[in-house]
């Protein structure tokens, strides 16, 4: 993956979170910039399946060597799954943010909510 | 100081084999201890300690004998870098000499093995050691009433929020805030927080001072205190704290001294004098303790007046030693006619903070130091103190280093100071860590790094004034020397260092798969 | 006088002409003339190194220590005999006088010490999880309850009463900070009974053996926490972990303690260490410094301090506690008593504190006038009832050069013995307190 990548496909929360959506649930991470500020990470804090999030909110957390990181909740709604992987390896949400370090999966409360969301371009933009 | 820097591949003196541990040592069946003869009757075990309560299997300790725990630690010891081997500027630590007298005085056995319960009146040489360190404190500090039990700076501030949080519900008051600047020690958020209060960050000027109108703008009625540090983190002596402890008081709270940077200021100006209410010691910084490879140390602390009700129980107290008394209450009179005991009777009291009376085999230690030092002593450690940071900080500014690590603030420093490596890494390709790094390989202990966290790429820097200034110019040539190493090649110091027992560690992953301790 | 310094007039002027200034006084220009102490400090001028040790001495022997007394007082710190070989280690300078290894690079022995001793702790008290030492024991059992505050976000604490007082105490210091309250359970014949608890307990807290000396059933006090949704805390004396049940094995989530009595001195309270050790669940919770095992560059083992991150210098106002030391130094005094003890000494360490502490249960017990206050299994301490004035068998005891031991109350004295008392000197002790009865 090249640096500073933002995938078209995706749709982001300025507070530097992405969101896959599919029909009305969608997948949670953090962009590439937020993984290249943190540094290495390495813990993610796995929520409670179940366990509502709301948009703009922190869900959880995740840490690196240098800092511990609140991550905010792109769109609301009901946690379905989360990652198990990252408990083993914390360290693809470094090596592939959009991929394997995906977060949670979340059943969507409110899907109109999406269209606050930015696209790639928009959130690039935001970017120092 | 080591006089040449090994390059890659280069020994140093440290034992550089691959340590195995005290477990992996093990065999079964060997032994150091040797138990006293048995001289009661044998008693069965299985009789005095019914099954469930028992332990099933002995703890699995190590089985090695005295030559080999003694060979083992001593060669653990030669993979540690010490202030009693070299030069150790670390900012915000203090690290000055640890005076051999006073392991001596502190393992005098009317000291070593004084139990705690010892009944105030068998006790009296500990109590009255503690209560003439307790007024030199004061005296040094500019505030009358001491505690020492807090056990470390930490614990120290600890006790401080505690004591405003009491001050103000005494007063029927229900405050939500503490004030912090963004440059204070990351303690004091922590220790906010745990005394149940709201952490609310002052800004810095450009200057490095608290920015007032940011201050005057956040102390409201919901301000319990401000915990400051003067000298702050940044070195730097604040022009405005009477302006600051005005404002503060003003509005009714109180003004916290976090005495980490106390070592620049003593015999010259006092925080009582600058309007503080409460202020912690560090023992272990400014009078001695040896830092023993992170603990222990001791944080007492001293208080105004108004404060005084709510000190932790039990207070070291005297009284004359005749029913009469006898003497004008002003008089000093010889030590032998005072009684020293112990006051449990503090209603107003924020309570126990720890066991027992305080860390005393530090006490020991550092009124050891008061006594050396005198009152022209310690005023000409801190004068030297402050003498050998500035010398440093100029000295650093010279061609070949002082464009690549500037002052992060052009003015006078105190006991301390921060240059930036930012035009560093800009220009050679080396970050400060990597600078850090490389200085390992020389026999110096690097400054403090990356903090305080206002200055981008910072060495906070406090050479103390118990290094001679061969030591500092020596110093100089070093960091000179690995800024010309990095022009040449700035690889070098970023695979640094080479000849220490271990290379640079994966600190990722002991942090994501942790190990920490031996799978027995 | 001692200064310690060495910079010389001559030094002083040639370093002030480097910084550009023409006096000492001039480096200290910030500092606003009204703020300037214009006096010299009121303190006695300074000393020799002779005369500073004769003073010292002076005031070390105006204390009458275990050295000049026999002594039965324990009630949290023991007069264990600590071997030579931890004097002469710990002081020496490598270990003496480094900072926190905050370069792991040149601090591998202090870290692979740290990493060692966690390792002990871990297997003493049954949990995987240690940390690199605290404070002492009362401020180790106060940040426990920190931890479980954070943990469950419950109100209140139910504390035995048989946890040291000065740690009840302490906890009641801290918790009244943030925001919890502290519930003592009285001892039933000696012991905590709990019955059940309320979903807003946080934590129980309990002692292995408790104050009176009496072993707790550690395994019905988890049971009693678990089933309300609490943690248990116990705060375990390590000794006599020897031989009984790790709480750790049985229940306990937190294990924390005093570690005087390993290879510490008695040094009037302190500094000693104190230990803390947790589930996994908690790993991320667990206060202070920990040293983890890693790899360098060229693959070759390394120690580092880890999991940082939770700690005060990044999270600051969330950190998990604001420690931010060990007691390092004297952990490694620990570690080295354990490896001293070893597997099989620490057995049998703690079954001669059973047998001699039996012996004088007994012999003390037969005395007309005293009663054993309870009659549970203890392994080196226990409280006695005299009927008669106690004032006076405590005079007594000190004529004969004698401690009999700490003051519980009117009538009650808490004895401890240590391997440091022999059968003798428990006979004298029984011997003098008959005399005064």
């Amino acid at each position: 993956m090249a640096d500073g990548d933002y995938p078209s496909e995706l749709k982001y929360h300025a507070e530097h979170d992405w969101a896959r959506v599919d029909g009305d649930e969608a997948t949670f991470g953090i962009t590439w910039y937020a993984q290249d500020s943190l540094g290495e990470v390495v813990f993610f804090e796995a929520p409670a399946v179940g366990s509502t999030v709301s948009k703009d909110a922190a869900y959880t957390e995740v840490e690196s060597v240098k800092a511990v990181s609140e991550v905010i909740a792109p769109l609301s709604g009901e946690i379905v799954a989360v990652n198990e992987a990252l408990a083993a390896n914390p360290e693809a949400i470094n090596e592939d943010p959009y991929g394997a370090g995906w977060l949670v999966k979340v059943r969507l409360s409110d899907p109109a909510e999406i269209e606050t969301l930015l696209d790639a371009a928009a959130y690039a933009a935001t970017l120092p | 100081m080591t006089a040449v820097a090994p390059g890659p591949g280069r020994s140093f003196t440290q034992a550089a084999d691959d340590e195995l541990t005290i477990y992996e040592r093990s065999v079964p069946g060997r032994r150091a201890f040797v138990a006293p003869a048995l001289d009661v009757p044998a008693v069965s075990v299985e009789a005095l300690l019914p099954a469930h309560l028992r332990r099933p299997e002995p703890p699995r300790l190590p089985e090695v004998t005295e030559p080999e725990i003694v060979r083992h630690y001593n060669r653990l010891s030669k993979r540690n870098f010490d202030l009693d081997t070299g030069f150790y500027p670390l900012g915000s630590c203090t690290m000055k000499h640890n005076p051999k007298l006073h392991e001596r005085v502190a393992a005098l056995p009317g000291n070593s093995r004084l139990h705690p319960l010892q009944d105030p009146a068998r006790a009296q040489g500990a109590l009255e050691l503690m209560y003439r360190l307790g007024e030199a404190l004061a005296e040094i500090s500019g505030l009358p009433h001491v505690s020492l039990q807090p056990s470390a700076g930490s614990h120290g501030e600890l006790a401080g929020v505690l004591l405003t949080r009491a001050y103000h519900e005494d007063r029927g008051e229900r405050r939500t805030k503490v004030l912090t600047p963004e440059t204070a020690h990351g303690t004091n958020p922590a220790t906010v927080t745990m005394a149940g209060y709201e952490v609310v960050k002052l800004a810095t000027d450009r200057d490095g001072n608290v920015d007032l109108a940011d201050l005057r703008a956040k102390a409201d009625s919901d301000v319990a205190c401000l915990m400051l540090t003067n000298p702050s983190t940044l070195g730097l002596f604040e022009p405005n704290i009477s302006q600051i402890a005005e404002i503060i008081h003003g509005v009714g709270a109180t003004l916290y001294y976090d005495g980490a940077n106390l070592n620049a200021i003593m015999g010259i100006t006092r925080p009582g004098d600058m309007g503080f209410d409460i202020v912690h010691f560090n023992l272990h910084k400014s009078f001695t303790q040896p830092h023993g490879g992170g603990g222990p140390g001791s944080g007492p602390i001293a208080v105004s007046d108004r404060i005084e009700p709510y000190l932790p129980r039990p207070q070291v107290i005297r009284r004359p030693a005749t029913p009469d008394g006898g003497g004008e209450p002003t008089a000093t009179p010889p030590a032998t006619s005072w009684v020293y005991d112990l006051d449990f009777d503090r209603p107003k009291s924020i309570g126990r903070l720890r066991g027992f009376q305080g860390n005393y085999g530090v006490f020991v230690r550092s009124y050891a130091y008061i006594l050396s030092l005198g009152a022209e002593g310690l005023r000409e450690a801190s004068e030297t103190a402050v003498l050998n940071a500035n010398y440093l900080l100029a000295k650093l500014a010279a061609a070949g280093v002082g464009e690549y690590l500037p002052a992060a603030y052009n003015r006078l420093a105190m006991h301390e100071f921060v240059l930036s490596g930012a035009p560093m890494k800009a220009e050679l390709g080396i970050k400060t860590l990597d600078l850090a790094k490389r200085l390992l390989d020389f026999g110096v202990h690097p400054p403090t790094v990356y903090f305080p966290l206002l200055v981008e790429e910072a060495l906070l820097i406090e050479p103390t004034e118990t290094e001679t200034r061969e030591t500092l110019d020596r110093f100089v040539e070093i960091v000179a020397e690995v800024l010309r190493e990095a022009r040449a090649d700035p690889e070098i110091a970023r695979h640094a260092p080479y000849g220490t027992p271990v290379r640079r560690l994966d600190e990722a992953g002991a942090a994501r798969r942790p190990v920490l301790r031996q799978i027995l | 006088m001692s200064t310690y310094t060495s910079v010389t007039p001559t030094d002083r002027a040639e370093m002030l002409e480097v910084i550009g200034v023409d006096s000492v006084e001039a480096l200290f220009a910030d500092i606003p003339a009204p703020l300037r102490l214009e006096r010299r400090l009121d303190l006695p001028a300074g000393l020799a190194e002779q005369e500073v040790f004769r003073e010292l001495s002076r005031l070390a022997s105006a204390n009458v220590s275990a050295e000049d007394e026999i002594t039965f007082l324990g009630a949290g710190m023991y007069d264990h005999y600590v071997p030579a070989l931890v004097d002469a280690i710990i002081s020496r300078s490598e270990f003496l006088t480094p900072y926190t290894p905050y370069q792991p690079e040149i601090s591998q022995g202090g870290l692979q010490a740290m990493f060692e001793y966690q390792t002990a702790i871990s297997e003493l008290v049954g949990l995987p999880v240690s940390n690199a030492s605290v404070y002492e024991g009362p401020s180790a059992v106060a940040a426990a309850g920190y931890v479980a505050k954070h943990h469950n976000g419950r109100r209140r604490f139910v504390v035995s009463a048989g946890v040291h007082p000065h740690a009840i105490e302490t906890l009641a210091t801290y918790a009244h900070g943030y925001g919890m309250t502290v519930e003592v359970v009285e001892l039933t014949d000696g012991v905590t009974v709990l019955g059940a608890l309320g979903d807003d307990v946080s934590a129980v807290i309990v002692a292995q053996p408790n104050f009176l000396g009496a072993v707790e059933d550690i395994a019905a006090c988890a049971e009693a926490a678990h089933a309300a949704g609490a943690l248990l805390v116990c705060a375990a004396d390590p000794i006599p972990l020897g031989i009984i049940q790790a709480p750790g094995a049985v229940g306990a989530d937190i294990v924390v303690g005093e570690g005087q009595s390993l290879g510490n001195r008695l040094d009037y309270g302190g500094p000693s260490f104190g230990f803390f050790a947790v589930t996994e669940a908690l790993l991320r919770r667990l206060p202070g410094r920990l040293a983890g095992e890693t790899r360098d560059l060229d693959g070759r083992r390394g120690f580092v301090l880890t999991l940082q991150t939770r700690e005060q210098h990044i999270r600051r106002d969330k950190a998990t506690s604001n420690i931010c030391t060990a007691q390092a130094l004297n952990a490694l005094a620990g570690v080295i008593y354990l490896s001293w003890l070893g597997r099989r000494g620490i057995v049998e360490l703690a079954e001669l504190l059973l047998a001699r502490t039996d012996y004088a249960r007994r012999r003390l017990a037969a005395i007309p006038g005293v009663r054993l206050s309870h009659t549970q299994p203890v392994i080196r301490e226990f409280p006695i009832t005299v009927d008669g004035d106690l004032d006076a068998v405590i005079a007594h005891c000190r004529r004969a050069q004698i401690n009999p031991g700490y003051r519980l109350s009117e009538h009650e004295l808490l004895i401890a013995i240590t391997e440091q008392r022999t059968r003798a000197h428990i006979d004298l002790l029984a011997t003098t307190i008959e005399e005064a009865l």
